[in-house]
């Protein structure tokens, strides 16, 4: 499945712009099921690369999102909210929040669109 | 429908709607007495604080009433009916005699704070179920104050964290293993104690190596189930005991599975200083549709003087009474003494047993357990070889090929007409059936399950799509649990009826 | 030895150990090593005959005040349970059912508490409520540390008249999960003094926790206290111990969390438990809020059921991170909660809380001829507080002599109050029996009072 080559992405299957919006990806909705429920941080929350920023559940579940990089949020996607399937319907589209990014350096560790196509289909090898 | 079921039959159940939709002015259930002193002036007496109307609460008379929870009950499954295996649950038969003498009228009616003088009856029923529950769990001294397994467990921390504060570190973290109920962690997390995970071997039992590798001064206890989540007794409990000790910590066991040791074994005597039991469990008090519990915490020694107040003492005139002033206890956790009626029921089932009827309730509820794995292993994949004892675990990896899950193979057996065993518990068997018959079961009733699972693997075979729409024969089937979730319908409202 | 609740014959086990394959059901506990295996009979009472059973129980209820009649209260109320609570939670589909995970099977359970949510939700003015807690004390307890989650603030401010148990419990969750509470005394009328609760009331307040109708009996002005905590962004919560108070008094519509003990709702005082705490809250904190919720949702073909939903909230998923470790509640007793309020109802709830309030006040006008009725500027509901010249202990002691039970003494809860009892009235109070103990307390007064009194016994 081709994944948009505009953003990079995460082993924990998020994905961040370069301007700094963060989502999770298509193959992270489908894991997870229908999503009920977003938790995200509030704007002026720091959040720290590879650590937990807010959760999403689905009926039976709840998984940590994880930040691709350190930062500051600036806007939160109120409209999940109320309308949490968004992200099950476009994950790519519904994004989650935005940060104000703090060192684009970290942005190299990420994973491209086709390395992160890679990593999915041989995590679903196993 | 693919196989004809023996067990159950469709059958026609009356509808009902909620209770306010019957509700109308002027319908009344209830009747008072005249009164026989001076009526009040309520708006004189309260002033603003007056309630003048009581909104939608509804006004029905008392057929509707009888009708209404009838009908309701007629949508339940239930133990008088017929087996429920889930696992770790022990749902067992709930004798009627125990209801009985929980409402005879000076236990039913007793205040707790009346005099000692007119409590000898509640405290010796306190008393003596205090001492069968110390005999059997082979520990020092107890207390029954909690309401519940998952409370027991916060007591059982606070009384682990009050010894390591006594001897001057309270400690940080509490090793849980990963096949432990999710109260273990919820509640370490209560007490604020870190929790750190422990894995399991490849027997499904804790790896002891591990263990020695994460036991250090940092760590104030580790909780263990034995038999474990998967039915599997703990064959190195005094290693692990021993590891812990070594190091000053403490074995915290979670009773849960104590239907598999009663009259065989002691906690006790393999190790453990604190441990809880769950009267609704092991002692028959009923589960109500997910409730009144009662959780004991018993201890070695080590531990008593930290027990929750008041604790039950003999004076010296021989009479019984509480004793309050316990410097060194963690306080209360609930008013009051703890729910004295299912210590009712929990005695009386003890009566009723007497030790060789405990026992032998032992050996029946592992035998049934095993009995099952008999008959379907082969038939569902079963992930560890090691021996059951009261409950079995399979998994639903050979099913899985053809797309059908645990889940779906639990909706399917609703249509035998059996409540579900326990599905995707516990978290270290990918896609578990956890199945706990007890000793209530007749064999009757154990080969109807074996063949309706045999039956339903078969239908896999044959028609996974089938299965996959399962229940066909209930009165609702597959509830939108997501729509639930997304927009909570927490109560009714007149707008929308 | 026969067992009545083991339906196996000996034929039936020698069949199954066949069909195992082993010989005797003791090779089935050999993973049980050698030197715990239990070789001896368990030193338990002798196996008794069903009416042995009985008679066992019934003794112990003669040697527990059967027949008495009781004045107390403080927490644990003595109401009239109609007949169709027991008919009914007893029938087996719902004494001896399951916790509804499993929705199909269990829709009698569900839409039972769906209605519970939507009575206690009407009754405490809150928009929604769950399906119980254990009891009122670990559901103020609770409802605090619900408090610190939504606000991320760190202490609480409790009142003192909140019930003393509760407040113990209180400080035993509150140590562990290091929440300072902070205590605001009561004034001369009984209720929590204002200008104290202000001053205690700061920027890291989570919540402010009280009692209403209080331990003394006596009715808070929730408004007031309500301004106060949300000034400062606090939460209120308030706890309600005599639920039939609901009838007649206005409830907390200005509190954030209701945390309630339901037991006054048809709930056998049973010596202390198992009894009914719930907790109720508005809709925007649903998230943060324990126990178990029912949720009414439709199934594949549209119809109308019931499911246990937001269960990301609890231990089964969220284990270490959960609102509280919460598992089995009090769903039975909840049944009977909701039996009793389906019962009487809209108008039935509001002329029995009428009757109480009655009997009550009654009493304290008698009780005040001969002794001094405490805390008489504020209203109050069932309860009140007498100061007397003789020590309650002893009075009490005389009234047992005549089978009745008199007030709780307050001195080792509120030691200022020198020879107080709080004595409660219900809708079951007769006035002969008012007359009787007010008579009994009277001559008790009297005679202290008057030169030749000699020095009773006291007893506990």
């Amino acid at each position: 499945m081709p994944y948009p080559t505009d953003r990079k992405y995460t082993k924990e299957h998020e994905w961040i712009t370069a301007d700094g919006t963060i989502g999770i990806t298509t193959h992270a909705q489908d894991s997870l099921g229908d999503i009920v429920f977003v938790e995200l941080p509030k704007v002026g929350t720091e959040i720290t690369v590879g650590k937990p920023f807010g959760t999403v559940e689905s009926v039976k579940a709840v998984s940590d999102l994880f930040a691709p990089v350190s930062g500051t949020v600036t806007t939160v996607n109120e409209a999940l909210a109320t309308a949490p399937e968004q992200v099950n319907k476009d994950a790519h589209a519904a994004w989650m929040v935005k940060i104000k990014v703090k060192d684009p350096a970290e942005m190299n560790s990420l994973l491209s669109a086709s390395d992160y196509d890679k990593f999915v289909s041989e995590e679903a090898g196993h | 429908m693919k196989h004809i079921t023996r067990k159950a039959t469709r059958h026609i159940s009356q509808n009902e709607g909620l209770i306010f939709e019957k509700s109308s002015p002027g319908k009344a259930a209830w009747k008072l007495p005249p009164l026989d002193v001076p009526e009040v002036d309520t708006a004189k007496l309260l002033g603003k604080q007056e309630r003048k109307d009581l909104g939608d609460m509804p006004e029905v008379s008392e057929i509707e009433i009888i009708r209404h929870f009838t009908r309701l009950s007629t949508w339940n499954y239930a133990i008088d009916l017929g087996m429920y295996p889930l696992g770790s649950c022990t749902m067992k038969y709930n004798p009627r005699v125990n209801e009985f003498v929980a409402r005879v009228e000076g236990l039913a009616n007793g205040h707790p704070y009346q005099a000692e003088k007119i409590s000898q009856g509640a405290l010796r029923i306190i008393k003596t179920l205090s001492d069968c529950l110390l005999e059997i769990t082979g520990m020092d001294a107890i207390t029954l104050q909690p309401a519940a397994g998952a409370h027991g467990e916060l007591t059982g921390l606070l009384l682990v964290r009050a010894y390591h504060q006594s001897k001057g570190n309270a400690r940080k973290k509490i090793l849980i293993p990963d096949s432990a109920h999710g109260t273990n962690p919820a509640t370490a997390a209560t007490v604020g104690y870190a929790v750190e995970n422990l894995k399991s071997n490849d027997r499904g039992m804790v790896d002891v190596a591990a263990l020695a590798a994460q036991m250090n001064e940092d760590v104030a206890a580790l909780m263990v189930t034995n038999p474990n989540t998967l039915g599997v007794f703990e064959q190195e409990i005094h290693k692990i005991a021993g590891l812990m000790h070594d190091k000053g910590g403490l074995l915290y066991m979670d009773g849960a599975n104590m239907n598999a040791l009663v009259a065989k074994t002691r906690p006790g005597d393999f190790g453990v200083d604190v441990m809880h039991l769950n009267l609704h469990k092991t002692f028959s008090t009923p589960h109500g549709g997910g409730g009144p519990g009662s959780g004991p915490v018993a201890v070695k020694k080590i531990l008593e003087p930290f027990l929750p107040t008041p604790v039950v003492i003999t004076k010296s005139d021989g009479t019984l009474g509480f004793e309050y002033s316990r410097p060194q206890s963690v306080g209360r956790v609930r008013a009051f003494y703890g729910n004295f009626g299912m210590f009712i029921r929990a005695l009386a089932y003890i009566f009723a047993n007497g030790p060789d009827g405990l026992r032998q309730t032992t050996e029946d509820a592992v035998l049934n357990a095993n009995y099952i794995r008999k008959g379907l292993e082969g038939i569902y994949d079963l992930p560890y070889s090691t021996p059951s004892m009261h409950e079995v675990v399979f998994s639903d990896k050979l099913q899985s090929k053809k797309g059908v899950k645990t889940m779906d193979l639990a909706k399917r057996l609703i249509d035998y007409g059996f409540h579900p065993y326990t599905t995707a518990f516990p978290l270290i068997v990918a896609g578990a059936l956890m199945i706990e018959p007890t000793e209530s079961e007749p064999k009757e009733e154990l080969d109807l399950f074996i063949e309706a699972m045999k039956s339903i693997a078969e239908e896999v075979e044959e028609d996974p799509q089938f299965v996959l729409d399962a229940p066909h024969n209930t009165r609702i089937s597959r509830l939108d649990e997501t729509a639930a979730a997304r927009k909570p319908v927490l109560r009714w409202k007149p707008e929308t009826a | 030895m026969t067992m009545r609740y083991l339906p196996k014959s000996p034929a039936d086990r020698a069949a199954m150990l066949q069909a195992i394959g082993i010989r005797s059901v003791d090779d089935l506990f050999s993973p049980i090593p050698a030197e715990y295996r239990l070789t001896r009979d368990l030193a338990v009472p002798r196996q008794m005959a069903e009416s042995e059973i009985v008679d066992w129980f019934k003794q112990r209820a003669k040697e527990n005040g059967e027949g008495y009649t009781s004045f107390l209260g403080a927490g644990a109320y003595f109401h009239y349970r109609p007949v169709v609570i027991d008919a009914l939670v007893q029938r087996g589909e719902f004494l001896t059912s399951y916790t509804p995970y499993q929705a199909e099977f269990a829709q009698g359970t569900l839409q039972a508490i769906f209605e519970f949510q939507t009575m206690i939700s009407e009754l405490t003015g809150m928009e929604l409520a769950n399906a119980s807690m254990y009891d009122g004390s670990t559901g103020a307890a609770e409802a605090v540390m619900m408090a610190v989650r939504i606000t991320g603030r760190q202490s609480a401010v409790i009142a003192r008249n909140l019930h003393p148990e509760y407040r113990e419990v209180l400080n035993t969750y509150a140590t562990h999960q290091a929440i300072p509470l902070k205590t605001v005394p009561f004034t001369d009328a009984g209720q929590i003094d204002l200008k104290e609760l202000e001053k205690a009331v700061s920027d890291d307040t989570a919540c402010v926790l009280i009692q209403s109708p209080n331990f003394f009996g006596t009715i808070e002005d929730v408004e007031a206290i309500a301004e106060i905590a949300h000034k400062r962004g606090a939460l209120l919560i308030v706890s309600i111990a005599e639920a039939v108070s609901l009838g007649i008094v206005e409830p907390p519509r200005t509190a954030d969390i209701v945390a309630m003990e339901a037991q006054s709702f048809g709930v056998p005082l049973g010596f202390g438990g198992p009894y009914c705490g719930v907790l109720a809250t508005k809709e925007k904190f649903v998230r943060q809020m324990p126990g178990r919720l029912a949720g009414q949702t439709v199934d594949k073909n549209g119809k109308r059921g019931f499911v246990l939903t937001l269960a990301t909230r609890e231990q089964h998923i969220r284990r270490e991170k959960a609102t509280s470790n919460i598992c089995t509640n009090q769903a039975l007793v909840a049944l009977m909660v909701n039996i009793f309020m389906t019962v009487y109802g809209k108008i039935g709830l509001r002329e029995l809380a009428k009757q109480n309030l009655a009997k009550a006040a009654y009493a304290a006008d008698q009780f005040s001829k001969h002794a001094k009725v405490r805390f008489t500027g504020a209203p109050r509901f069932n309860e009140f507080v007498v100061q007397t010249s003789e020590d309650p202990y002893a009075i009490n002691s005389r009234l047992l002599g005549h089978k009745i039970v008199g007030g709780l003494p307050l001195k080792k809860f509120y030691p200022e109050l020198g020879h107080a009892a709080l004595w409660c009235c219900t809708e079951l109070t007769t006035r002969s029996m008012i007359d009787t103990a007010v008579g009994l307390v009277a001559e008790s007064e009297r005679s202290v009072l008057s030169k030749d009194a000699e020095p009773e016994e006291v007893t506990r």
